[in-house]
């Protein structure tokens, strides 16, 4: 083994760590500045020269943040939402996936095309439509009019997906269940699903950060400031009238963390899945 | 659209090899309404929430609306008339074009890096990949306002870093700079795009067999050879899925365009998505009904962009292998 080999098996241990410990504040650093900035008060932030540390420390920040009456508001619609449009997402795509994975019928080619046409359609580019069919239909500043929005824009990832988990499980599978007494949805329930696990957490996931993180549509519909997610809502700490960097920052980081949090749970079932469902 | 249920499928169970393929993979045949019953909710959803939008926004789009958003009358084709002359429509298709083309790129370039690293086995190798997803997990709307801050002249940290290193005397200003905003953008979008195409590039690098690098590593293949030969072709089908959802995300990305270019007069630094949302609510003119023209051109050129982009890469002779 040449000399270079050698000397890199041996500095490997120490060497890989490194290089990642570099990777991981490559990606956090922004949020570390965000995390200090959380943690000084507001004119410290915006004052000339700039400072990487705060000049003066602020400890109440999140208790602030976590105490406002609006910020709890903002985040139980940031809940409501994600979480309704995300269980509204999972029981439409997977009998959508399972019966265009499974089943030949006349359509199927053109529902499939037209779930892939849709995940092209972007809310925003459809935002003046969608703002003037919930006022026509009276439901502008209601949670249905956002969760429906946001399921709808993410049925297409989801159905795409889980049709490829479904088509890759063996026929046989299922019928070795059904000689054994199980139903139609008895086997879905009982041999499909739980194969098709990793596939079901990314689409959960993937539909659950979309809502958590939308944007532009929360701010066309939601009037209210109560009715209003987090995303829309916290910018009102920072406006042309008054300026709390600092309870901006606080804020955006508890909103963060439920989905770090929720993404460390499931990594392992996350890169499972994207593997089987979209890279065959 | 309803009637897409309804319309002849391509038949593939006439084909040989699909019927083979049905008994196989599939349960065989049923009638269009059974199969209703199982996409019925999806095609409601569909139907409901996007397709009626998309009406709406070509009916706005055949409007002529005053400046409060009360509908007037019919327009004909003026919206689209007076969005193909706008002035600044050169500039704004430029921008897009850089823009999606220099983030797309930059994105799988850098995350086919990334996702090599992550796949290999260290200490501490989960704390990077927790890492990794932040900027994916955080709202582009934070982020977007959070880099506003870190790019400002006077009270940003890449600034208070350059200078305190003497590596600048005076601040640079990222974001007011007619050069240096785009790619202040650009380097904006690249960074939170990374953590989702860099976790498909380890699904596609984790469906690779070990024994193929095995073999090739026996055969006597350089590092860089056993990647560029045999990795980079089998990541294809990865790198297929991951540069078209990226064209669809960045493309319709607004956040980032939107804020940290928004101290900037007039549409110089926009994408026709942003340009589009000025159109209706921030232009002199708020013209609801030249936004919904503009909405449409936007939804056809990402349509025209991934189908060409298919058409290019072959997606389909892909599927078939």
């Amino acid at each position: 083994m040449s000399a270079p080999a050698i000397s890199w098996r041996r500095s490997r241990p120490w060497a890989l760590p490194v290089v990642g410990l570099a990777v991981g504040l490559a990606f956090l650093w922004p949020y570390l500045v965000m995390l200090l900035d959380a943690f000084r008060p507001s004119e410290d932030v915006v004052q000339t020269p700039p400072s990487l540390l705060p000049r003066v420390w602020k400890w109440s920040t999140f208790g602030e943040v976590l105490g406002d009456e609006r910020f709890l508001a903002w985040l139980k619609t940031s809940l409501l939402v994600s979480v309704a449009s995300t269980a509204i997402v999972v029981l439409v795509a997977v009998p959508a996936a399972y019966a265009t994975a499974r089943f030949r019928f006349p359509g199927r080619m053109a529902f499939l095309f037209v779930v892939l046409v849709t995940q092209m359609f972007s809310p925003t580019s459809l935002v003046v439509g969608i703002y003037r069919e919930f006022f026509s239909l009276n439901l502008v500043n209601t949670y249905l009019a956002l969760i429906l929005t946001n399921a709808a824009f993410n049925l297409a990832f989801a159905i795409w997906i889980l049709h490829g988990f479904f088509s890759s499980i063996p026929v046989e599978l299922e019928e070795a269940a059904e000689l054994d007494g199980c139903g139609r949805f008895a086997t879905l329930r009982r041999v499909m699903l739980p194969l098709t696990l990793p596939g079901l957490v990314t689409a959960t996931v993937f539909t659950f950060i979309a809502a958590w993180n939308e944007y532009v549509v929360a701010l066309t519909l939601m009037l209210d400031d109560t009715k209003k997610p987090l995303t829309v809502g916290i910018n009102s700490y920072v406006t042309g009238y008054e300026q709390n960097w600092d309870q901006l920052f606080g804020a955006s980081i508890i909103a963060i963390v439920p989905v770090v949090i929720l993404f460390a749970v499931i990594e392992r079932h996350l890169v499972g899945g994207l593997t089987a469902g979209s890279v065959k | 659209m309803t009637g897409a249920t309804g319309k002849p499928a391509a038949p593939v169970g006439a084909r040989p090899r699909g019927r083979r393929r049905a008994t196989v993979r599939g349960r065989g045949a049923i009638s269009p309404l059974a199969a209703l019953v199982w996409l019925a909710p999806a095609l409601l959803l569909i139907v409901g929430v996007v397709l009626w939008p998309a009406v709406e926004l070509v009916r706005a789009s055949r409007s002529r609306y005053s400046i409060t958003g009360l509908r007037k009358g019919p327009a004909g084709w003026d919206n689209f008339r007076n969005v193909l002359a706008n002035d600044s429509l050169g500039t704004v298709l430029t921008n897009t074009v850089i823009w999606v083309i220099a983030v797309v790129a930059l994105t799988i370039a850098i995350s086919l890096g990334v996702a090599q690293f992550l796949t290999k086995d260290f200490w501490g190798r989960r704390f990077v990949r927790w890492a990794v997803i932040v900027p994916w997990a955080a709202s582009l709307v934070i982020t977007a306002r959070l880099f506003t801050l870190i790019y400002s002249y006077y009270y940003g940290s890449i600034n208070a870093v350059l200078l305190d290193l003497h590596l600048i005397t005076t601040p640079i200003d990222f974001l007011g700079s007619d050069k240096l905003i785009m790619p202040s953008m650009i380097a904006v979008g690249v960074f939170v795009s990374i953590p989702f195409t860099a976790y498909v590039f380890v699904a596609g690098l984790g469906a690779i067999p070990t024994e193929v690098h095995e073999a090739a590593r026996i055969d006597g293949g350089s590092p860089w050879q056993i990647w560029r030969h045999i990795t980079l072709p089998l990541l294809r089908p990865a790198i297929l899925v991951a540069s078209v959802m990226n064209m669809i995300y960045v493309f319709n990305s607004f956040p980032i365009v939107y804020t940290l270019n928004e101290s900037n007069p007039g549409f110089s630094h926009d994408t026709t998505i942003t340009f589009m949302y000025k159109l209706a609510f921030k232009s002199a003119e708020k013209d609801v009904g030249q936004s919904a023209a503009a909405g449409l051109f936007n939804v056809v050129i990402i349509l025209v962009a991934v189908l060409v982009y298919l058409r290019v890469t072959r997606w389909r002779d892909q599927e078939e292998q």
